[in-house]
C-alpha cells in the first residue's frame, strides 16, 4: 500500500472526495469543515467538483440536523458540519432525540445514514462558549456512533467508514490537528470503528487519550521514557463502538491506567473508560486509576487561564509518577 | 367530486375513526400503557390530504399520528399491536402510540416532539428536489408546533430552496378549554392568524374549513401540482374545533362510538353541551349528510360501517391475541447493522 504525507484536514477532503465520488446520495450541508484557518481552502476543492451537492444552510443548527435526519429518510446521505462542536448543544434534541432515536424506535426498520462533523476543544482564546467537547454527552445518548480522529491516516480511514455507516455518526475533530501532517494510505481507506490504536507500546503504564490528548500523551510518554518510566499509550479512536478488549488487554500488560481527557472532568470520557476498567479488571491493577482531565470549570479565554484548565503532558508525567510509586 | 370518490373519502375518514374509538376502549380496559392522543374530529384534513398524494410521497406526523397512518393504508391489526405494545406491532413494540411509522408507507418516522415533523418533511423534501422525482413530503403538525423555534426554521429552510413540502397545519385550538381548567391549552402565539407564519417567508399559504373534506381534497390536489411543478413549499391551516373528548389530559368518549344514523336524525343526537359538536362540527357526520344529499342511501352508510367495523373487530382479535415482544429485544435495534 501507497502512502502520501498530507496534513489531517487534506485527509478528511480526499475521504469525502473519494466517498462522494462513488456515492452519489452524500452531499455536504454546511462548509465549515476545516476551520477558519488556512485548512478551509480544503472545501474549495470539493466545491469545484461537487458544487451542486454542496449546500450553505441558514445558522440553525437544530433544523439543520432535521433536514440531515429526514434526507436521510428520504435516500440521501447527508454530511453536515456543524462547525464548533458547541453549536451541536443547539442541536442537542435533533440528534440524541431524533437522529439517534430513529432506528430502534421504528423497530429497526428506519435508519440515519448521517455525518455530523464538528471541531471540539480548547483552542487559543476561544472562550467559554466555543470551547466545548461534547463527546462525553453524546456517549451518554445511544444510537450514535461517536469517533475521534487523532491522525491524518485515521482520519481519512474513519471518516470513509463514517460516510459509509448506515447510523448516525458524529465526527468529532480538533481543529489543532487540522493543520498537523503525517502519512496517509493512498486510495480507498477504511477504518473498522471499533478498533483502537496502540500508538505507542510500553510496559510499565497504560495511557488512554483521544483526539488532541493523544498527541500530549505521546509527549508525556516520551518525557517518562527519559525517565525510565516506559507508557503505552492507546487511543480507541471510537467510543461507540468501544474496544474494550484493546483497553483490557493493555491494562493487563501494564498494571497501571492513566486517562486523559480534554472534556471536564465529572461524567467524561475519562469517566467511563475508568469505571470499565475498574469494573472488568480490578484485579489487574497495581495502582489507583487516574483520570487527568479539564476541572469543572468553563474554559476561560485568556492564554495563561487556557493552558491551566487544559491536561498537559507535565500533568501526565504528574499523574504517572503518582501511580508508580504506589505499587 | 364524483359521489364514488366522496364516498370512498368518507369511508377512509370513518376507518380511522372506528380504529381510535377501539383504542379508547381498549385504553379503558387498561390495555394501553402511558398517554396517548387521538385525531378523532379532525379526520378530514388526514384522509383529503392522503387521498391527495401519490405512492412515492412521504408524510411526518405527530404524537396524534394514528389518524393520519390508518388513512395512509397501515395494517390496522399491526398498529393496535404496536399501541399496545405487542411484538406484532408496526414498530415492533419500541416505538408505541406516539411513534406509528411504517417505512413501506412513506412514513419512516413518527417524532413526538413538537416542531419535528415540519423540519423532518422540510429534510425530506431537501432531498427529494435534490435526487429528483415527482414526489412530495408532507408535514402534519398542529397549531403548537409553530411556538417552536424549529417549525419556523424550517419554513425559512423549504422557503430559501423551494422544497416541495406541504405543511398541513391543524389548527384544532377553538374550544380548547387551557391548562388552568385542567385540559390542553390553545394556540399560545403573538399572532392573530397562523398564516402571518408562512406569510412571512414568502410560502404560498390558505386557510381552510377543517371539516369539509371536499374543499379539503381539492386544496391538496392543487397544493401537490404547485409542489411537483417546483414551485416552492406550500402551507395549509386546517381549522378545526377541538373535540370535546379532547379538551381534558385524557381521551373521554363520553358518548361511546359515533351512531352513523344521527347524520339524518334516525338516531337522535345526544343533548347536553356536546350536541353542537355532533351537529355541526363532526366530520363524519357532515360528510354522511352530505352523501345522503347527494342520493347515497343511509343504509349504504351503515354497510360500509358494519364492513369496517369487522375489520376492527378482527384487527381488536390479533391484537389481543398477540405476544408482547420477548425481554431480549430492549437490548436490538440500537445501530443499524448489528447483529439480532
Amino acid at each position: 500500500m501507497t502512502e502520501t504525507r498530507m496534513t489531517h484536514a487534506q485527509a478528511l477532503a480526499e475521504a469525502l472526495i473519494g466517498e462522494m465520488r462513488a456515492d452519489p446520495a452524500i452531499s455536504v450541508i454546511g462548509s465549515y469543515v476545516f476551520g477558519l484557518g488556512p485548512s478551509s481552502a480544503q472545501m474549495g476543492r470539493i466545491r469545484q467538483e461537487f458544487g451542486a451537492r454542496v449546500f450553505d444552510p441558514p445558522s440553525a443548527e437544530a433544523a439543520i440536523v432535521m433536514l440531515a435526519t429526514g434526507a436521510a429518510l428520504a435516500g440521501g446521505r447527508p454530511f453536515v458540519s456543524i462547525g464548533t462542536a458547541a453549536f451541536s448543544l443547539v442541536a442537542w434534541s435533533a440528534l440524541v432525540n431524533e437522529a439517534a432515536n430513529v432506528h430502534y424506535q421504528s423497530g429497526g426498520r428506519s435508519s440515519v445514514p448521517a455525518v455530523f462533523h464538528m471541531l471540539h476543544g480548547v483552542r487559543a482564546g476561544a472562550a467559554p462558549q466555543h470551547a466545548t467537547s461534547p463527546q462525553a454527552q453524546f456517549w451518554n445518548n445511544p444510537g450514535l456512533e461517536i469517533v475521534l480522529p487523532a491522525s491524518p491516516a485515521d482520519a481519512k480511514g474513519l471518516m470513509t467508514t463514517a460516510l459509509r455507516s448506515d447510523n448516525p455518526t458524529i465526527f468529532i475533530d480538533h481543529p489543532r490537528y487540522l493543520e498537523t501532517e503525517g502519512a496517509v494510505p493512498d486510495g480507498a481507506h477504511a477504518l473498522p470503528f471499533g478498533q483502537g490504536r496502540l500508538c505507542r507500546e510500553g510496559r510499565d503504564v497504560t495511557i488512554v487519550a483521544t483526539s488532541w490528548m493523544v498527541k500530549v500523551a505521546l509527549d508525556a510518554a516520551q518525557m517518562l521514557a527519559a525517565e525510565g518510566i516506559e507508557a503505552e499509550v492507546f487511543d480507541p479512536r471510537t467510543l461507540v463502538p468501544f474496544d474494550d478488549e484493546g483497553l483490557f488487554a493493555s491494562v493487563e500488560r501494564t498494571g497501571r491506567l492513566v486517562v486523559v481527557d480534554e472534556c471536564v472532568i465529572n461524567t467524561s470520557v475519562a469517566s467511563e473508560i475508568a469505571a470499565r476498567v475498574a469494573e472488568h479488571r480490578f484485579d489487574a491493577l497495581r495502582a489507583p486509576i487516574a483520570r487527568v482531565a479539564r476541572p469543572a470549570v468553563p474554559a476561560p479565554f485568556s492564554a495563561p487561564l487556557e493552558e491551566m484548565v487544559l491536561p498537559s503532558a507535565d500533568r501526565i508525567v504528574g499523574a504517572v509518577q503518582g501511580l508508580m510509586r504506589r505499587g | 367530486m364524483q359521489t364514488t370518490e366522496k364516498m370512498a373519502l368518507w369511508q377512509r375518514m370513518l376507518l380511522m375513526r372506528r380504529f381510535e374509538e377501539r383504542v379508547i376502549a381498549l385504553a379503558g380496559k387498561g390495555h394501553v400503557a402511558g398517554h396517548y392522543h387521538v385525531y378523532i374530529g379532525q379526520e378530514a384534513t388526514g384522509a383529503a390530504v392522503i387521498d391527495a398524494l401519490g405512492p412515492a410521497d412521504m408524510l411526518f406526523s405527530t404524537h396524534r399520528n394514528h389518524g393520519h397512518f390508518i388513512a395512509r393504508g397501515a395494517d390496522p391489526a399491526a398498529a393496535l399491536a404496536e399501541i399496545l405494545g405487542r411484538a406484532t406491532g408496526c414498530n415492533g413494540g419500541m416505538g408505541g402510540s406516539l411513534h406509528l411509522a411504517d417505512p413501506q408507507l412513506g412514513m419512516p418516522h413518527t417524532s413526538a416532539v413538537l416542531g419535528g415533523a415540519p423540519a423532518l418533511a422540510m429534510g425530506a423534501g431537501f432531498e427529494m428536489a435534490r435526487s429528483g422525482g415527482d414526489r412530495i413530503a408532507v408535514a402534519f403538525f398542529g397549531d403548537g408546533a409553530l411556538e417552536e423555534g424549529l417549525a419556523l426554521e424550517a419554513l425559512n429552510m423549504a422557503a430559501l430552496w423551494k422544497l416541495p413540502v406541504l405543511f398541513v397545519c391543524e389548527n384544532n385550538s377553538a374550544g380548547a378549554i387551557g391548562a388552568a381548567k385542567g385540559g390542553y391549552p390553545g394556540s399560545i402565539i403573538g399572532t392573530e392568524r397562523l398564516t402571518a407564519l408562512p406569510a412571512a417567508f414568502n410560502i404560498r399559504h390558505v386557510s381552510l374549513d377543517g371539516n369539509h373534506m371536499e374543499g379539503l381534497r381539492a386544496a391538496a390536489s392543487d397544493a401537490r401540482k404547485a409542489l411537483i411543478a417546483g414551485e416552492g413549499p406550500v402551507f395549509m391551516e386546517t381549522n378545526t374545533p377541538r373535540w370535546f373528548g379532547n379538551q381534558g389530559l385524557w381521551p373521554d368518549l363520553r358518548h361511546g362510538p359515533v351512531d352513523i344514523g344521527m347524520a339524518t336524525g334516525e338516531t337522535p343526537l345526544p343533548g347536553g353541551p356536546d350536541a353542537d359538536w355532533f351537529a355541526a362540527h363532526d366530520p363524519i357526520l357532515r360528510g354522511a349528510r352530505e352523501l345522503v344529499a347527494a342520493g347515497v342511501p343511509l343504509s349504504a352508510l351503515h354497510q360500509a360501517d358494519a364492513r369496517i367495523t369487522a375489520d376492527m373487530d378482527a384487527a381488536e382479535a390479533l391484537a389481543l391475541a398477540a405476544p408482547f415482544p420477548d425481554r431480549a429485544a430492549a437490548l436490538r435495534n440500537i445501530f443499524a447493522g448489528q447483529s439480532t
